[in-house]
């Protein structure tokens, strides 16, 4: 696009008057500094990060220029840059549509493979119900960022090397997740304590993966049938003979691969079930709904990859409230006009699911949690499609989301088939912990559960 | 009736494949094909589906 004399600057958001702009208030309260770009500068309005710019869109016609842009225009694989060292070298963090569009036809998320992933799903969360007493206490946050861990890497990576780990992976897994605060965006390896327990946790992470290594090294040959993605990784050699992939380039693409799967899963799980749980009359329309689909004896890996209306309902819900990702980010590589405003090459571009998912024009009672919004003919979601954007929306959107939706079905179908919860804490002690980019449930986030009295695929009488 | 997408959203995940596969085919590499763009009336109501059920909202049908 070329540059016109009449393109104005966007304007910017009051504060930010530092020398790191509003890097503190991004730290501390994110949603609140967004909501007050959109209040005084509407759709198109900057903020500071360090440095640098971000010129914030809002709405649907602003969204939908940031979300139809091509590479060209609006890049993504620059805008991440505090991913660069949970990843490793070498990793990319993302790869064009086109590549991603084969990607998708080609790998774990093909749709024919759903149904195995959807009993792996259930079967991972029955292994983990299954250490569980009559009644007890679980940590939200805990319980589901392992479970994710086990699906996602058994889903993707292979049953086999899931099987290989515990919860010192999980456990791992999320002080990477933890390396994220705002500082990271201005100086990825910043003197902090959260950044140095992530490089450690990602040595302990190439540790746990390279004894698995050493261990298949040694064992006998993978068969046919049990042969998973690391057994394909060990078998490409360098021209020595060695291993072309080193644990840590291992452990660096395993990391990437279920990095977009796990804390925005394990989340949008968690903030389901304090929902409904904040919700009784959703919870018991969930239930009468699950209970009537499953009574007839289906299976979970069927059932799941079919509508559940009323408990999909309620995930979309959650998702919209909650949005793992509260800020997608691109880089003007050219400069670039929306709205009558000129976004300079450089600069970084944001789009907030947090606000957008929220914007009384296009949802009525934006606060309130309403699962009847997404029934025909409201059908909120489809009617949105550049504000209703939990998964993002266009070019970029979330490769993922059918099999996000598929596990999280499963998930639900299996809990909540013999077991009961309620809230340990007051309802509203529930809430994100917005000082990293990985948005994660602050703890304590405690809820009790209990065994149904008669679980409906239970024993007879 | 005309079958249009938009090729700025489609991601090839081939949903509509399996509502309407006498419309759509999604290639190996994920590819969206139209293979016939103005289709008979009676396959409306599959084809209003998969515009309906396409993930990311690159489908729709304009009247001619």
């Amino acid at each position: 696009m070329t540059a016109t004399t009449d393109l104005r600057e966007p304007p910017r958001v009051s504060g930010g008057e530092g020398e790191d702009g509003h890097l503190d208030e991004l730290s501390t309260d994110p949603i609140a500094l967004m909501w007050r770009v959109r209040a005084e500068c509407g759709d198109v309005g900057q903020f500071r990060l360090g440095p640098r710019d971000v010129v914030l869109l809002s709405g649907a016609r602003a969204n939908e220029f940031f979300f139809r842009s091509t590479e060209d225009d609006l890049d993504q694989s620059e805008a991440y840059p505090f991913m660069k060292p949970i990843f490793g070298e070498g990793v990319v963090f993302d790869a064009p549509p086109e590549r991603r569009r084969e990607m998708l036809h080609n790998q774990a998320l093909r749709d024919k493979f759903m149904r195995g992933h959807a009993q792996t799903i259930a079967d991972e969360v029955d292994r983990m119900v299954g250490a569980w007493d009559d009644e007890g206490e679980i940590d939200l946050l805990d319980f589901f960022a392992e479970l994710t861990i086990y699906t996602s890497s058994a889903c993707l990576i292979g049953k086999k090397f899931r099987s290989e780990l515990d919860r010192r992976f999980s456990v791992l897994y999320h002080e990477l997740e933890r390396g994220t605060d705002p500082i990271t965006y201005v100086d990825p390896y910043a003197p902090v304590e959260s950044v140095r327990r992530r490089d450690e946790a990602r040595a302990g992470l190439v540790e746990l993966v390279g004894a698995i290594m050493a261990r298949r090294a040694e064992g006998p040959a993978p068969t046919d049938d049990d042969r998973d993605l690391l057994d394909v990784l060990m078998s490409v050699r360098d021209e020595d003979g060695g291993l072309r992939f080193s644990p840590d380039e291992v452990t660096g693409m395993f990391i990437s691969m279920m990095f977009a799967g796990h804390h925005t899963t394990s989340g949008t799980a968690a903030w389901t079930l304090i929902e409904l749980l904040r919700h009784p009359e959703e919870m018991a329309a969930v239930r009468g709904e699950l209970d009537e689909l499953y009574a007839g004896g289906a299976e979970v890996s069927y059932q799941a990859l079919r509508e559940i209306p009323r408990l999909e309902s309620a995930v979309k819900e959650a998702l919209r409230l909650h949005p793992p990702l509260i800020l997608l980010l691109r880089v003007a590589k050219t400069e670039l006009e929306v709205e009558g405003f000129r976004i300079a090459p450089g600069t970084l571009v944001g789009a907030s699911p947090a606000v957008s998912n929220r914007i009384p024009e296009d949802f009525a009672d934006p606060d309130a949690f309403v699962p009847s919004r997404y029934a025909p003919p409201r059908a909120e979601d489809q009617a949105n499609p550049w504000t209703w954007i939990p998964f993002g929306a266009g070019r970029h959107r979330c490769v993922g989301a059918a099999f996000a939706m598929m596990q999280l079905k499963a998930i639900f179908s299996v809990l909540l088939e013999s077991w009961e919860f309620t809230l340990a804490q007051p309802p509203d002690s529930y809430r994100n912990d917005h000082s990293k980019m990985v948005v994660q449930l602050q703890q304590p986030c405690v809820v009790r559960y209990r065994r149904r009295p008669r679980a409906r695929t239970g024993a007879p009488g | 009736m005309k079958v249009v997408v938009d090729r700025d959203l489609c991601q090839g995940h081939g949903v509509c494949e399996s509502e309407a596969p006498e419309v759509f085919s999604v290639s190996k590499k994920g590819v969206l094909s139209i293979l016939d763009e103005h289709p008979p009336e009676e396959l409306r109501p599959r084809i209003e589906q998969a515009v309906t059920f396409c993930p990311t909202r690159a489908l729709r049908i304009e009247e001619d």
